[in-house]
């Protein structure tokens, strides 16, 4: 695909695309790369990183692996973070659409939820539905998909509204196309560009705010993932840092990663557009 | 007549084109008048005024030379002024109308903050802006199409440059203003001994102010002379062309009497 | 002056059915929890019986249906009160408003900081778009944005707090220290610097990209064309021109990162054991105290509209457009 192509032009592109794919290929195959429990005791408790070949990047105070948890915490950050970038463009989406389309308010209800949730802080919404719900994978990742709900909104509806003016929009009409029709066929192309780059972002900020969920210790405790490496670290920290600096490393390079990616993607597309 | 600046073998290509913008144009400009550069869109007529001034943005190769009477290249603001074709676009809409004015006096002629205030005062009235001390305080956007050209006139004039180009100034107005502005930049030229190159695809237009004229076809200069001679007698076909298409009862006579 | 009190007024009377529909969906929201405040304060105590736990609830006003509840709440916002906090046992309008300062402390420095040298270096990366000094810029700010806040909070914990020993690794002041004045603000500064610190390099990474986007889009406009056509100074048309008018976005998007910054506070406080509002937060949620938690999510809310309010006012100030017409912004 040509996008593909221009997307491995830019040098971020590549970059991000490279370590996205590394990042998803160890998600991937973590069981077969660590395999067993990561959450078990494998070793001795605190031994220092490089020392051991066993445990090349040391263990825990409790003498679990910590490359073990740094890979399978991949599969859990990655996932965690696409679910809930995935579920919330949708929701955006259809209620940007439809309040576009419909040409103006859309109904109250939805558009009052519009305004509301974006004055509140969308960390203090997943802490909200944390407490609501109890910690578990499907919580968090609606607790995500909420809080990052507020910017992409607006920037949907302003789109399809610019959009709709558009004349191939007003011939569609003229012809007799299902207002559906329309918002599929002629809207949707134009609009999806920027909100799938926007969609990188929230992936990134997903990641992100999991991590913070989990190193508060309100994420799922049955599955390791990077932020609740950082808090175990925590404890030890002034006798043994790296057990908080491994993850947090690996946080930023897949967060980089992501960004890269998108702003490779936004110059893709856009160079598209351009040429249309 | 006294040479400005001889334009000799001036060629310009944008990047990523492959036709030149302008090729190989010979040109005299001479001190003092009033020349109207004419030609149809895409004859390369507003990219031989940026050139001229300097003003090509990045990732133009420009070929051939600008012979400046004065020997220096010309400084932008101090020695040519320029006037772009939308007024909408050349005022920043976030600083008073009066700072804009003042700024090229103040960075040319070293003025004060009040004394630049009085002087772009002055500058309004002389391009006979209505209410111009409320204009003086007031924002781009509080203006219509006409008076913000004159408010950018009056900028572009500021530090007293000795050559003014305007760029299709009127094309962006609606009816009655594009000939107060064309009378108005035809009275601040000649009080000020200013040469004055005005690019239009306007032939009428020219016609009505313009010492002489220079037709633009394609990147390349057609012809060029005095507006009478070329207008009753033109040498290129395509000239006529331009001149036939404008016959009408409507458009004022294209000759003038002598005695301008 | 009048533009901007005629479009506060609007906004502040156009921000209450908004507020009304926050309290209404918080607490839906966290009606819908199993188990309420009573239960985790029995649990915490090693349990209690079902005739307590009928009494506590009778006390609190807890054992009532739930719109009977929600019309209390509603009316006892009307007279500021926010409820009482069971785990805390004291009103929540009290525990919010002790907290609150030290937040404000934290967050307005992290604030002025992170925008001051965000928009700063903004401008410098922007001056050329696609020079040397942009791309450094860009790309270490990048990286900056990447990180994330409890993280380096922790990392510059250790490397300044535990292995320099060169500030203090938690809390807001020295307990007990009684110090007073002067001693103790620098005491307090002290405290704060570590915290300041991380949450103004995240923003300020944040600050510089939009500022240097901005600054990108803002040259490629007419008006800049004809600033140098007047042949004006290469740093009047910077800051005069560009820069002035790329401030406008800048500002709208500090009004939007106000919430998000509000959050951002939470884990930082968490991890520099400052007694603020995001901590407690954290508090609410671990004790399972609806009522506070409700508390603080409704003041969440009203900050962040009073936050909006200023930045809308600021950007009428800058921008002499807005308010011209009466259309709605």
């Amino acid at each position: 695909m040509r996008v593909v192509r221009n997307l491995l032009a830019t040098p971020e592109g590549m970059i991000g695309f490279v370590l996205i794919a590394v990042l998803a290929l160890v998600a991937l195959f973590a069981p077969a790369l660590s395999p067993g429990d990561p959450l078990r005791i494998a070793g001795r408790a605190l031994t220092a990183p490089f020392t051991d070949p066993a445990f090349p990047l040391g263990t825990d105070r409790l003498g679990r692996d910590v490359l073990a948890g740094i890979v399978h915490g991949a599969r859990t950050s990655l996932l965690l973070g696409l679910a809930a970038a995935c579920a919330a463009p949708a929701l955006r989406l259809c209620v940007g659409l439809a309040a576009g389309v419909s040409g103006g308010g859309g109904a109250p209800g939805r558009v009052g939820a519009g305004r509301a949730l974006p004055t509140l802080p969308p960390f203090l919404l997943a802490l909200a539905f944390d407490s609501v719900a109890g910690p578990s994978v499907p919580v968090v990742v609606l607790a995500i998909a909420l809080g990052a709900w507020a910017d992409p909104a607006r920037l949907t509806r302003a789109q399809v509204l610019s959009v709709r003016e558009r004349d191939y929009v007003a011939s569609a009409r003229v012809i007799g196309m299902h207002p559906a029709e329309i918002a599929l066929r002629e809207i949707l192309p134009n609009v999806l560009p920027p909100v799938l780059a926007l969609s990188a972002i929230i992936v990134a900020a997903a990641i992100l705010t999991e991590a913070a969920l989990s190193f508060l210790g309100l994420g799922d405790p049955n599955v390791v993932t990077w932020g609740s490496m950082i808090a175990e670290g925590r404890n030890v920290l002034r006798s043994s840092p790296f057990l908080s600096v491994f993850p947090g490393i690996a946080l930023v390079v897949t967060v980089i990663a992501v960004y890269l990616l998108s702003e490779g993607l936004g110059k893709a597309l856009s160079d598209r557009e351009g040429a249309a | 007549m006294t040479m400005l600046c001889a334009v000799r073998q001036l060629s310009v290509t944008y990047r990523g084109q492959a036709t030149p913008a302008l090729a190989g144009i010979d040109l005299d400009i001479h001190a003092g008048e009033r020349l109207a550069i004419i030609g149809e869109s895409g004859s390369g007529k507003s990219t031989f005024a940026r050139a001229l001034a300097g003003l090509l943005r990045g990732g133009a190769s420009v070929a051939g030379n600008l012979h400046w009477a004065a020997g220096d290249p010309p400084r932008a603001g101090r020695d040519i002024g320029f006037v772009f074709q939308d007024p909408s676009a050349s005022l920043t809409p976030v600083l008073t109308i009066g700072e804009q004015v003042a700024e090229g006096a103040r960075r040319h002629l070293g003025l004060s903050r009040k004394a630049g205030q009085a002087w772009a005062l002055a500058m309004l009235e002389r391009v006979r802006v209505p209410e111009p001390a409320k204009v003086l305080r007031g924002f781009p956007h509080q203006l219509s199409g006409g008076q913000r050209q004159r408010v950018a006139i009056a900028a572009a004039l500021a530090a007293r440059p000795g050559l003014l180009i305007a760029d299709e100034p009127t094309s962006a107005l609606d009816m009655v203003a594009p000939a107060e502005i064309v009378a108005l930049l035809g009275d601040l030229v000649r009080n000020a001994g200013m040469t004055l190159v005005f690019v239009t695809p306007d032939i009428a237009l020219a016609s009505g102010f313009a010492d002489r004229v220079a037709i633009f076809r394609d990147g390349r200069l057609v012809e060029t002379g005095a507006t009478g001679a070329v207008l009753a007698a033109p040498a290129a076909a395509y000239t006529a062309a331009l001149i036939a298409s404008h016959r009408d009862l409507a458009t004022p006579p294209l000759i003038r009497e002598a005695g301008r | 002056m009048n533009r901007a009190l005629r479009l506060l007024r609007r906004r502040a009377i156009g921000s209450i059915p908004v507020l009304l529909i926050v309290v209404v969906l918080t607490f839906l929201l966290l009606e819908a929890a199993a188990g309420d405040a009573v239960d985790a304060y029995l649990l915490s105590i090693g349990g209690g019986d079902a005739a307590i736990a009928q009494s506590l609830r009778a006390a609190y006003g807890l054992d009532q249906s739930m719109p009977a509840r929600l019309w209390v709440y509603l009316s006892s916002l009307g007279r500021l009160d926010l409820g009482w906090s069971v785990a805390f046992d004291r009103p929540v309008r009290d525990l919010i408003l002790e907290r609150l300062p030290n937040t404000f402390l934290l967050m307005g420095s992290a604030t002025a900081l992170s925008f001051a040298v965000g928009s700063a270096l903004g401008i410098v990366a922007g001056a050329k778009p696609g020079s040397a000094r942009d791309r450094v810029l860009s790309t270490l700010s990048l990286m900056l944005y990447a990180i994330p806040g409890f993280w380096l909070g922790l990392v510059l914990s250790i490397v300044f707090a535990v292995q320099l020993r060169w500030l203090p690794t938690s809390g807001i002041e020295t307990i007990a220290s009684g110090r007073t004045g002067l001693s103790r603000a620098a005491d307090i500064a002290a405290h704060l610097v570590l915290p300041v610190a991380t949450l103004a390099l995240v923003y300020m990474a944040l600050f510089l990209r939009v500022m240097r986007a901005g600054m990108a889009d803002v040259w490629r406009l007419d008006f800049v064309l004809f600033a140098q056509s007047k042949g004006l100074s290469r740093a009047r048309i910077v800051l005069r021109h560009v820069a002035r008018n790329a401030l406008l976005p800048l500002v709208t998007m500090l009004g939007l990162q106000s919430a998000a910054m509000l959050g951002g506070s939470v884990v930082i406080e968490s991890i520099f054991a400052i007694p603020g509002f995001g901590r407690l937060a954290q508090e609410a949620v671990s004790g399972r105290d609806t009522a506070l938690l409700t508390g603080i999510i409704v003041t969440s809310a009203v900050l962040v509209i009073l936050v909006n309010l200023v930045i809308d006012i600021v950007y009428a100030a800058l921008d002499p457009r807005v308010g011209a017409s009466e259309r709605g912004a």
